[in-house]
């Protein structure tokens, strides 16, 4: 015969966003530590080699913090001007920053005063850059030019003044030492081979460009600019993959996550958006205080920082899972007792007898299967109200079953306040409220 | 082994009931309500007959018959004698003592005692009602098989043991109870060591020594108990119950086989509908079920638990209903809506789709909306898209809330999990008017619904309104579109009486019929719609296509009862073999339900299906000996070859393709060893070959009808509810008398029981 059918528990869809492995990952950071810097914050950059110090351009400073330190580390100061876009060489020890008077600086990580210093620019220089090459640096400035130059001897090898506005943004290849890429307001996107003349690819993106970010691949592009990042297909000569609107306001920076599967986007609408690089799909967003201008990640994306117009710095460190080994383990029956002749591999000639799988009932069904109402809502009504959609189901199948009226009969001060809190706490909830006013009546009624 | 039956005709009839043969009838001339034999008395039963014949009015009395020991097949028995008086007539209220000594009976509130041996009747009246509310009229009462107790049901769901009622005064009695309700049953193991109980709960009670405290449970047995009785050899009960089944249950309480037939409802909401995967026939079933049946073999295929609650058996409880269900074209999809009404204003309304799931081979929930619409759902129907054109499947539901609503499959999986959803597309509404009915036409590309007095018709592309149609004003209550040929039109009905054909293409009135039409419903193989009407009494068939207002096929007073649902059931094979004026049905066959949830249907019965139960004979006559009961077949056989040989004929004259004759097939399909001998076929094949000037004689045969009146079906088997009409008219009598000739009720009896015996045994031999 039929076995006992359970109360069946009606499960809402939640709305909103939907619990995914992405979610998951995103949201284990722990609580953001948020530094005051003098202005609002351009570039950060992380250094590539561990400990993984990264580099905060702000206002007239470069401040070098460490991973879980507050206060920077180190601080460079020599500017006259705002300085812009710090950038760390592939092996960490020189950083080279542009700056408002049209000068580029060179650091040495250790060392307080620049290096070198590459007069050249008329105006600022709002991008620079180190070719994979390790000796070469481009740059970029509001006097419409890039140029390139030669780190050793601080000399100009070539300059570019093809944009037609100011250079804002940029970035070097990884791959091929002599392949960078600029981004201008005049709305293209310029591929430049140091070797040629002239720019060997230009893409229309439509408007300022804000940010370009190359693929590690080296094959595919991304720029960023007005409300709108777009992927083109360099191998393809300049092809629009796709273009994705998901900011409501101008995007201004972007970022690779550590795996290449993940992009990031931040935008003066204050949202980091994280898309999946395979469907071009937002997978997460962030939200944050302030409009967003500068945002990096940590190789194994262990920190996501954050820079924002009104000069605060937002450290997210990633959470470890390491309390949960503290826990004492409690003594249970070894693995062998469980698994104790189930992977037993039936013979040709034993015969096999199914042992028929019992049904676990949960407490709530057992006493309503025994037709005991009063206690099953007592049951219900103790869990901590932390499943209010059981208890709810199970106030439903009294009232199917015509006996709601007596399991709320005969309850005594505290069990009536148990029943009253529930209902006060839930009845607001258009999910339970038909339920729990007719129970409300049926209290008052009484 | 013999078997006595009785029945409301007056007769007694003694059967042997291994082989299903009839051997005596007694006439009694009462109506007999029970009947009762005892071990001892071999030559006298008691049956309880109304006190004047032919008047009904609650004095039943028990008599006891002798039955005269002649040698006759029919032989009168009227020889009578008064026993008790003023009994209940229920079968269930008198039961006979340990061997024979007494008999008790109950009725009302009070239990008699008649005792043989002293011609005496002791009288026990209860009170109707005590202090706590008891209601102690009796409802059944059983003896205890070897000592003297007596065991009584009663109204308030107790049971009392009667003990030492020989004495007027100083008789006790102990109470068990555990039953809420009525204690529908009563029976005593063989041995008398256990007392079983059943009722509305639907649970089978064992008490052990009558004993409150030692008592066993059967729980979930479906429905009602409507009978419980025990085996003699005391390895098994049997209980019955009200929804058409029996449950052979083991000594210890354990089902051993449950015998299922159609389940008869008190309401089919759903409707007939059609599984087209299995082309069963799907309706309401057990509560919150739907029952998958199988028309060919008669069989529940399977129950659909719809609803998933834990019924609870209590009379005056409101259960959820499953008040509609449709099927995709391809079977894929179900669709069901379960409501619950408590009040006027509190409507619990759940819709429920459930994919076809290849692996398992059943159906499983994909999705559950609460509350579709704001009010009841008067209709629901699928697209019929193509699977091919691999178009998202739609359902559109109307409701009373004055819309209706298209759901399409939406893709709803991310990165990690695939799965499918049904969500709202659109609502659509007209005036607010109530939505009562909604049907797509064939291609899927117009949706028809109509509301209250106007039919709109809907883009299903762009769910733009195309066009409205309102003449004559009449709330619609039918609605379909025309198929193949026909499908430019556009059919509804009013509750006026009147029937509309709009053409679709001019947007205008085609035709319009006054018929008060009940049921419309169109065959989904060809043009052919049936309409089933109604006027004072009775129901009228009519078979037309929409391009035709004149139907093509009219079938007066098919039933005297309203028809509530019919539907179209695609046959296996087409069938070739009807007349002329059958052409309709040869490709479908057309079901129909009446509101005394009887099942009927239309069938000329094609050749194989007469040609079945003769072969069978022929195949037992060959081991059989000379036996009353092969007397009595070959008796059948010549009446039915006969009949064969005329309808043969006219097969042979309309094809003249000898070698199709069933005779020819039958002989040549047929293993040899289960053949007659050749002496015997050889008339049967010689005849099949002639041509015969039999034409005339053979035209009459196929132009009687025969009706079998479904009461004669409904006595002597009570799970099939089919009644099969084999008829024809001929054009030119077109609504005059048709002419008709019945079997007697005997020779029907007879034919039935032939067809339902079981050969295998043969086989044994």
């Amino acid at each position: 015969m039929a076995s006992y059918k359970p109360v069946v528990v009606q499960s809402f869809p939640k709305l909103g966003e939907k619990i995914t492995q992405d979610t998951l990952y995103w949201k284990n950071y722990k609580t953001p530590v948020q530094i005051k810097e003098f202005g609002a914050v351009n570039k950060i950059d992380f250094s590539p080699i561990p400990p993984h110090n990264y580099a905060v351009t702000a206002s007239s400073r470069i401040h070098i913090y460490g991973r879980y330190s507050q206060e920077p580390i180190k601080t460079f100061s020599r500017f006259k001007d705002a300085a812009y876009c710090a950038t760390y060489r592939d092996d960490g020890k020189l950083l080279v920053a542009g700056s408002e008077e049209g000068v580029v600086r060179l650091f040495d990580i250790n060392g307080r005063a620049a290096l070198r210093q590459y007069d050249g620019h008329t105006k600022a220089v709002h991008v620079v850059d180190f070719l994979s090459d390790k000796y070469r640096i481009v740059s970029g400035a509001d006097d419409y030019t890039s140029k390139l130059w030669d780190i050793p001897s601080a000399t100009e090898i070539v300059s570019y003044s093809e944009h037609m506005d100011y250079v804002r943004c940029g970035c070097t290849s990884k791959l091929n030492t002599d392949l960078f890429v600029t981004g201008s307001y005049d709305h293209t996107v310029k591929v430049f081979d140091v070797r040629t003349e002239k720019s060997v690819m230009t893409v229309e993106h439509g408007q300022p460009v804000e940010s370009v970010l190359l693929f590690p691949s080296g094959g595919l592009l991304v720029s960023a600019g007005g409300r709108y990042v777009k992927i083109w297909d360099i191998l393809k000569g300049g092809q629009l993959l796709v273009s994705l609107k998901n900011h409501h306001k101008t995007v201004t920076c972007l970022c690779l996550s550590s795996s290449g599967q993940r992009l990031l986007s931040g935008s003066l609408d204050r949202h980091v958006k994280v898309y999946s690089t395979a469907s071009y799909k937002v997978v997460h967003s962030f939200d944050y205080a302030a409009s967003i201008l500068s945002l990096a990640l940590a190789p194994e994306d262990e920190t996501i920082v954050v820079g924002m117009t009104n000069g605060v710095l937002n450290v997210k460190n990633r959470k470890h899972e390491e309390s949960k080994e503290r826990l004492p383990k409690k003594k249970r029956p070894g693995y062998r007792t469980f698994v104790k002749g189930r992977n037993y591999m039936p013979k040709q000639e034993d015969f096999f007898v199914s042992k028929p799988v019992r049904s676990h009932l949960k407490k709530y069904d057992k006493l309503l299967k025994s037709f005991q109402v009063t206690k099953a809502l007592d049951v219900v009504l103790e869990a901590r109200n932390r499943t209010p959609e059981i208890t709810v189901a199970v106030m439903q199948e009294l009232n199917r079953r015509g006996t709601l009226q007596n399991a709320l009969a005969g309850r005594d001060e505290t069990q009536l306040s148990v029943l009253l809190a529930f209902l006060i706490r839930y009845v607001v909830e258009p999910r339970f409220a038909p339920m729990l006013i007719k129970v409300a009546e049926m209290i008052i009624g009484k | 082994m013999q078997l006595y039956s009785c029945s409301l005709d007056g007769t007694i009839k003694l059967w042997d009931f291994t082989d299903g043969i009839l051997i005596k009838t007694f006439l009694v001339g009462y109506k007999l309500l029970a009947f009762y034999t005892l071990a001892g008395s071999e030559d006298s039963v008691f049956i309880i007959i109304p006190k004047k014949i032919e008047d009904f009015l609650d004095w039943f009395q028990l008599v006891s018959v002798k039955l005269p020991k002649t040698p006759d097949q029919e032989v009168e028995a009227k020889e009578l004698s008064l026993i008790l008086d003023d009994i209940g007539q229920s079968p269930k209220c008198t039961a006979f003592g340990r061997e024979g000594e007494y008999v008790a009976s109950v009725r009302g509130l009070h239990l008699l005692v008649y005792f043989f041996k002293k011609k005496k009747v002791n009288r026990f009246p209860l009170s109707a009602t005590s202090r706590k509310g008891a209601n102690n009229y009796f409802t059944c009462v059983a003896c205890h098989p070897k000592e003297d107790c007596i065991a009584s049901g009663h109204k308030d769901g107790k049971i009392r043991l009667w003990r030492n009622f020989n004495h007027k005064r100083e008789y006790t009695f102990s109470t068990l109870h555990w039953h809420h309700d009525v204690v529908m049953d009563l029976a005593f193991s063989v041995e008398g060591t256990s007392l079983l109980s059943g009722g509305v709960e639907s649970v089978l009670v064992q008490w052990r020594d009558g004993s409150d405290y030692r008592k066993e449970f059967l729980p979930r047995l479906g429905s009602t108990i409507e009978h419980i009785s025990a085996s003699p050899d005391g390895t098994f009960y049997c209980t019955s119950h009200t929804e058409n089944k029996i449950t052979i249950i083991h000594s210890n309480l354990s089902v051993s086989a449950v015998i299922q037939g159609l389940v008869k409802g008190s309401d089919v909401k759903t409707g007939l509908v059609v599984d087209p995967r299995t082309k069963a026939l799907v309706l309401n079933g057990k509560p919150g079920h739907l029952q998958f049946y199988c028309l060919q073999t008669d069989k529940q295929l399977y129950n659909l638990d719809i609803v998933q609650q834990e019924y609870i058996h209590q009379i005056g409880l409101n259960q959820v209903d499953l008040v509609k269900a449709a099927f995709s074209a391809q079977g894929n999809w179900l669709a069901t809506v379960e409501q619950r009404e408590e009040k006027e204003t509190e409507l619990e309304l759940q819709m429920k789709l459930w994919n076809y799931d290849e692996q398992t081979q059943s159906f499983t929930l994909n999705t559950r909306i609460n509350m579709p619409h704001e009010d009841h759902v008067t209709a629901l129907c699928f697209r019929d898209t193509d699977e091919l054109e691999d178009g998202t499947p739609i359902l559109v539901t109307a409701g009373n809330d004055g819309r209706f609503k298209v759901w399409v499959l939406v893709n709803d999986s991310d990165s990690e999990k695939q799965s499918m959803g049904w969500s709202c597309d659109f609502v659509g509404s007209y005036h607010n008017y109530p939505a009562t009915n909604c049907c797509f036409s064939e291609d899927g590309s117009l949706l028809a619904v109509s509301f209250e007095e106007t039919v709109t018709v809907w883009n299903s592309d762009t769910w733009d309104l195309i066009c409205t149609f309102c003449h004559p004003p009449g709330r619609i209550q039918n609605l379909c579109f025309g198929r193949l040929s026909c499908s430019k039109y556009l059919l509804g009905t009013t509750d006026n009486g009147f029937l509309c054909c709009w053409n679709l293409l001019t947007c205008a009135l085609e035709w319009s019929a006054q018929l008060n039409v009940m049921v419309l419903q169109p065959d989904p193989l060809s043009e052919n719609i049936a309409a089933v009407s109604r006027l004072l009494e009775g129901s009228d068939l009519f078979v037309f296509k929409p391009n035709e207002p004149r139907p093509f096929y009219i079938q007066r007073n098919v039933c005297r009862e309203r028809v509530q649902w019919a539907v179209f059931i695609p046959r296996d094979v087409p069938d070739s073999t009807g007349s002329e004026k059958h052409q309709w049905l040869s490709r479908s066959q057309l079901y129909f339900l009446t509101e005394t949830q009887d099942l009927l249907t239309f069938s000329t019965k094609s050749a194989e299906e007469r040609l079945t139960p003769s072969s069978k004979q022929l195949a037992v006559e060959e081991s059989l000996p000379m036996t009353p009961f092969s007397l009595l077949l070959g008796k059948h056989r010549h009446q039915q070859r006969s009949k064969e040989n005329a309808d043969l004929d006219t097969a042979v004259v309309q094809s003249h393709l000898p070698q199709d004759s069933p005779a020819i097939k039958e002989l040549l399909h047929t293993p040899a060893h289960v053949l007659p001998s050749a002496s015997f076929l050889c008339s049967i094949f010689i005849n099949s070959m002639l041509i015969s000037k039999e034409n005339k004689s053979a035209g009459e045969v196929v132009d009687e009808v025969e009706m079998d009146s479904e009461k004669a079906e409904d006595e002597s088997d009570e799970d099939l509810e089919l009644t099969e009409m084999e008829q024809d008219i001929n054009p030119t009598e077109f609504l005059g008398e048709i002419t008709e000739t019945k079997l007697s009720k005997y020779q029907e009896k007879q034919l039935r029981k032939i067809r339902r015996r079981d050969y295998s045994w043969v086989a044994a031999l």
